[in-house]
């Protein structure tokens, strides 16, 4: 019964054919270290279903920001579990794609042909530090507001653009609900969307290139 | 390969299934309890809620009363008012009813001339004791379960 079942989506959906192409590669005799790129998508995704359960009782207004994340971490059952593993699971994303960078760079795997899989990990990396960076803020708590106040500040110091840069990060020239509302909008749409794609291009070209070898003494 | 001896692929296969059971089961209870933790809330709607003494309420005519209630959703605070009408008969004996029409929750008002309660919304009109004379709704108003003490005067408030 349920291998008929199997057979007859295997036919339409070709489940074999694509196992073989996405997974049963071959791989050169890697380590732990090799283990870092997964852990980074295992952590992405794990983000982004903490975050999509976060957003069914948090609310991005400067009003009800700090009450609806206290709510959260005190009102609702397993609420603290939720946001506890997002907010660690940030901290750890941080760690772990960072660390996947530099065992890319020391092992010299950005060479040819996987240029490209570094460029796209290189933006990678930018984008969950922004990830970071507009998750800090939606808490609302001193904290948050003073870091985003002197983070954007940095921004301002552009020679010539600064102001913009400022006025543009912050929707105005004061951290204010309207800075609140469009890191919200850029932590859960904008850069995941921006991040999604981009890691797919990444697993694309990692399946094109395979991974590239340990580099031997003889290299 | 020995009939007994389990091939390494299968150890791995096996192990990353009962892994993957045992972490998506840890993580699904607790999510399905966050998502419908609200719905398994109960909050204590009922209160008796003092309306002063006795001698404030005339015998004979209607008097219209209000409270407020203050209610917590989550995070968010909301206060509510709600109103009636004291209807005494006697020294002891009245009725105390609520101002929220029968029909669609409009607030009535006591017309004085007419001896009357009357709906905004769609002209409904009530008896002095809240029997339904004329319009839609389709039962006399609500009552209030009231107790005196001495002669302090209270009724029970009822939430939904």
């Amino acid at each position: 019964m349920w291998k008929k079942i199997y057979i007859w989506l295997d036919e339409r959906l070709g489940f074999d054919d694509m196992y073989k192409m996405l997974l049963d590669r071959p791989e050169p005799h890697g380590n732990w270290w090799n283990t870092l790129g997964s852990a980074s998508l295992f952590l992405f995704i794990m983000q982004g279903v903490t975050g999509i359960f976060l957003t069914v009782y948090y609310t991005p207004s400067p009003d009800h920001a700090y009450d609806s994340v206290q709510y959260i971490m005190n009102g609702v059952a397993f609420g603290w579990l939720i946001r506890g593993i997002h907010h660690w699971g940030a901290t750890l994303m941080v760690l772990v794609v960072f660390i996947h960078m530099l065992r890319v760079f020391f092992s010299a795997s950005y060479k040819y042909p996987r240029e490209l899989t570094w460029m796209v990990g290189s933006l990678l990396f930018l984008l969950t530090l922004g990830m970071g960076f507009t998750g800090y803020l939606l808490p609302f708590n001193q904290r948050a507001y003073w870091a985003t106040v002197v983070g954007t500040n940095i921004g301002g110091v552009v020679p010539g653009v600064g102001p913009f840069i400022l006025k543009a990060l912050r929707g105005g020239t004061d951290v204010s609900a309207l800075t609140l509302s469009r890191f919200f909008s850029i932590h859960i749409w904008m850069l995941p969307a921006t991040l999604a794609g981009s890691i797919g291009l990444h697993l694309y070209l990692i399946m094109r290139h395979g991974e590239s070898a340990h580099p031997t003494l003889d290299d | 390969m020995a009939s007994n001896r389990i091939s390494r692929r299968d150890f791995v296969k096996v192990t990353t299934a009962a892994l993957g059971s045992i972490m998506t089961v840890a993580m699904g209870i607790p999510v399905i309890g966050y998502l419908i933790d609200p719905a398994l809330k109960t909050e204590s709607g009922e209160a008796w809620i003092p309306l002063g003494p006795l001698e404030n309420f005339p015998i004979g005519t209607p008097t219209a009363f209000s409270f407020t209630r203050s209610n917590i959703n989550g995070w968010e605070k909301t206060v509510n008012s709600y109103g009636g009408f004291v209807i005494r008969e006697s020294d002891t004996d009245l009725v105390v009813l609520s101002s929220v029409c029968t029909h669609l929750g409009c607030t009535v008002y006591w017309l004085e001339d007419k001896q009357q309660y009357e709906c905004p919304c769609h002209g409904a009109h009530f008896t002095a004791e809240g029997e339904v004379i004329d319009g839609p709704p389709p039962r006399p108003l609500d009552e209030f379960e009231y107790r005196i003490e001495g002669d302090a005067l209270s009724i029970l408030f009822k939430k939904g």
